[in-house]
């Protein structure tokens, strides 16, 4: 019998991040642990780890990097076997490294990502947004996670690249089968290859035939302290760009997606009030934060009266955190122009999202662009999302109607 | 009513800058930079206000 096999005894010491339910609607399951005796739960499934629910403690861990260590991130240990070969040492700066590496890992990367840099996606975002909405909008229903959100993310991060736009379908696969299908080790180690492989394809493709204003070229020909940084740091910000890039933000979009095929007035609100915007993508960003990431624990300490060990994983659910009614009025009522809103969807700390501003670039064209061409939709039928979990929660089908 | 912000702190989420644009920018690495000297017009004290409830690093503190 798998671990997702066996039923949940009690969420506070047998949760199951994969479990079924608790993937398509994971709220109610963080909200019983939160309000426990026991706001930090812990299981022995999925190889075991602890899941903080109250905002204040996830945050301090966020902070607290020489205790809760980036060594893996993922939810579940890598799969065995996977460090074979001569890449395989190839991690996914910054967000794998711990300082004082992090400083530099994390510093050559941040420029690309300022708001200033990002604006120039905006454009080439709601064209793309566009094209996706002209071949299914005579239709009058459409997938608005399979035919819609999936496809945005992924482009723009080619785009960004450098890399042949045809690549999307692979790209898509390898992505979830390193970020959603954890439980199968044969796919998510082909994934890791395959990705490591093609970047280093086309690292060899740039030394031959030299490019420009691609950010694999910017990485080939950055250097600090004067020397070119190593090609095991090029490879593993490549592979980032691509797991941290694509199935997050598709994953919001298609939340976002969900939620306004459900709330006609919040349509209306955002229609006669566009200023809104910037808040209400805040507030969506809070309410369906889509990314839990883990931490390793450096050494044995007792954590807000938890017995942690070296070695441990810690799963931060800025899912959970996000909606603390410690922090957060009303917490799971959107509120578009919400006043108070430290969320931490994109984290907390020294590994704060890079990408947070393309993110919600993305975010706000996908869905200011659909609204106005699509201004009334609804569900097709409720009970047949089907949603994403574990690491990364979002649906993956949404059939809409308009 | 002032504004400071502790660089240090600071990670780039950039809700300051999305609270209070006529205030806060951002640098070339995405964190924040206070664009006015002295004073906060009152025009803006609720948006700055706005700004520092929503910093996620607490970095921003408003002295009036
Ligand atoms: C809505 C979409 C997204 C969400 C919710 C999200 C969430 C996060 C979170 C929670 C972290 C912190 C990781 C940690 O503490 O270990 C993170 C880190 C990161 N994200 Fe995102 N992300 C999104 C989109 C993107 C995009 C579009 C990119 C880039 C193309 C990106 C690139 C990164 C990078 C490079 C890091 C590592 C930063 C570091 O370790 O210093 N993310 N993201
Ligand atoms: S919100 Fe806070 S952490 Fe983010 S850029 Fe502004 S001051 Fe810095």
């Amino acid at each position: 019998m798998t671990d997702t096999q066996k039923p949940v005894k009690d969420m506070t010491t047998d949760y199951d991040i994969f479990d079924p339910e608790f993937v398509k609607n994971p709220y109610p399951g963080y909200s019983e642990i939160r309000e426990s005796q026991c706001p930090i739960a812990h299981t022995d499934r999925h190889k075991g780890s602890w899941l903080p629910t109250r905002y204040d403690d996830v945050v301090a861990i966020a902070q607290e990097y020489e205790t809760f260590t980036s060594r893996q991130i993922l939810v579940m240990p890598p799969a065995e076997g996977r460090v074979e070969g001569p890449y395989a040492a190839v991690g996914a700066p910054p967000i794998t490294s711990d300082p004082p590496d992090h400083h530099w890992h994390r510093r050559l990367i941040l420029p690309v990502f300022a708001p200033q840099a990002v604006a120039k996606y905006e454009t080439s975002t709601r064209n793309l947004c566009n094209a996706l909405i002209d071949e299914f909008i005579d239709k009058g229903t459409a997938d608005a996670a399979a035919d819609y959100a999936q496809h945005i993310p992924v482009r723009v991060i080619a785009t960004m690249l450098g890399v042949p736009l045809e690549m999307e379908p692979e790209f898509t696969d390898w992505v979830r089968g390193v970020l959603e299908n954890m439980t199968d080790d044969e796919w998510r180690m082909r994934s890791f290859r395959s990705i490591v492989e093609f970047f280093l394809g086309q690292v060899e493709d740039r030394k031959k035939n030299p490019r420009e204003n691609d950010l694999i070229t910017d990485l080939m020909n950055a250097e600090v302290e004067g020397k070119k940084v190593p090609i095991e740091y090029v490879l593993g910000v490549c592979q980032l760009m691509l797991v941290a890039g694509i199935d997050t933000t598709w994953s919001a979009i298609g939340s976002c997606m969900w939620h306004m095929a459900q709330h006609p007035e919040h349509r209306k609100q955002l229609r006669e009030n566009p200023d809104l915007w910037p808040t209400a993508i805040e507030e969506l960003l809070r309410v369906y934060a889509p990314v839990t990431m883990a931490r390793i624990v450096d050494h044995d300490i007792e954590f807000q009266g938890c017995p942690m060990k070296a070695g441990d994983r810690v799963l931060m659910a800025f899912p959970a955190a996000n909606r603390d009614p410690r922090q957060f009025e009303n917490p799971d009522e959107v509120i578009l122009d919400r006043e108070n809103n430290r969320h931490v969807a994109f984290g907390s700390g020294i590994h704060r999202c890079a990408g947070s501003n393309l993110a919600r670039l993305e975010l706000r064209v996908a869905l200011q662009t659909w609204l106005a061409r699509i201004p009334e939709f609804e569900l097709v039928d409720p009970s047949s999302v089907t949603w994403a979990g574990g690491q990364v929660h979002g649906p993956r089908k949404c059939m809409v109607k308009f | 009513m002032r504004v400071s912000l502790d660089y240090d702190s600071c990670q780039g989420h950039q809700m300051c800058a999305i609270a209070a644009p006529e205030v806060f920018g951002s640098d070339e690495i995405g964190n924040a930079k206070i664009l006015i000297s002295g004073d906060v017009p009152e025009a803006l004290h609720a948006k700055v206000r706005r700004a520092e409830s929503n910093c996620p690093e607490r970095a921003i503190t408003i002295t009036e």
